[in-house]
């Protein structure tokens, strides 16, 4: 298996769209993380970050249908965790809204407070998202006291 | 996730074994609510998350919905009793903390509730 340039490990998992298979997701990737130099508090931290894409995928991506969520995890060669959280749902139709932290679109009381704990606890947030084609979330992370290369 | 309920006095302490999170945040919820119906004598809340290792949005929001109960309709506490360092973080970050106290022990728990109820 060829690595892509600058990738030093990568793992991808694929499962349905199903609440119990969240503490999969977030306790796989954490293990895979781990690999890195980060602290307990900050694999504490990629668990809820990864806890809150993914529960997102599952409440809005697919109505009440199931759908596939798939989540990639790489290690960059500069010592950088980069996840992507992919869907190929619905789409968020106002990505710049669902990222305000009071905004939700279920009265389901999770407060829209989803993307706050994934922009506090990660380096960077993206959010890609068109109708109908699903949405992607990278988010990225490197261990605070082992700074990336760069 | 195990949840088991208990009623002292006029609170109502749950506990907790596992992680709240989308799955299991229904359960809690639908408990303590099942709970606070049977009994309008409960006016506080203490919640035992001693062994709750993860919490995230869905946690805490169906730990606000209690809260709104608690505090809204019944004038009571809510207290979480012991959250470890992570679920704290989180608690903190939610800012539920302005609407949640902690006790370290049952028996400061009890004695803020006591507090609580002694209060007009």
């Amino acid at each position: 298996m060829t690595l892509p340039e600058g990738i030093a490990n990568q793992v991808v998992l694929e499962f349905p769209s199903k609440p119990e298979n969240v503490a999969f997701a977030r306790t796989a990737v954490a293990v895979f993380a781990a690999q890195l130099d980060f602290t307990l508090d900050e694999l504490d931290e990629i668990k809820v970050a990864v806890s809150e894409a993914v529960s997102n995928a599952v409440i809005h991506a697919y109505g009440d249908t199931v759908g596939t969520v798939r989540v990639e995890a790489a290690i960059t060669t500069g010592g950088e965790l980069i996840l992507r959280i992919i869907d190929r749902g619905q789409g968020i139709p106002d990505v710049a809204a669902a990222r305000q932290p009071q905004w939700t679109s279920r009265p389901e009381e999770r407060m829209g407070l989803g993307f706050t704990f994934m922009e506090e606890y990660m380096d960077a947030v993206d959010v890609e998202s068109a109708p109908q084609a699903g949405t992607r979330v990278t988010l990225r992370k490197a261990p605070a006291r082992a700074p990336i290369a760069r | 996730m195990h949840i088991k309920a208990r009623r002292m006095g006029d609170s109502l302490i749950v506990r907790m074994e596992g992680e709240l999170d989308l799955k299991t945040a229904d359960a809690f919820k639908a408990r303590v609510r099942a709970e606070l119906a049977a009994s309008g004598r409960i006016r506080h809340l203490i919640l035992d998350l001693r062994g709750v290792p993860f919490i995230d949005s869905s946690g805490i929001g169906a730990i606000l919905g209690r809260c709104r109960e608690i505090r809204e309709e019944r004038q009571g506490r809510v207290i979480a009793l012991a959250p470890r360092r992570p679920v704290r973080r989180v608690l903190a970050l939610a800012g539920l903390l302005r609407l949640v106290d902690v006790a370290e022990t049952q028996r400061e728990a009890l004695a803020m509730v006591k507090e609580g109820s002694a209060v007009p």
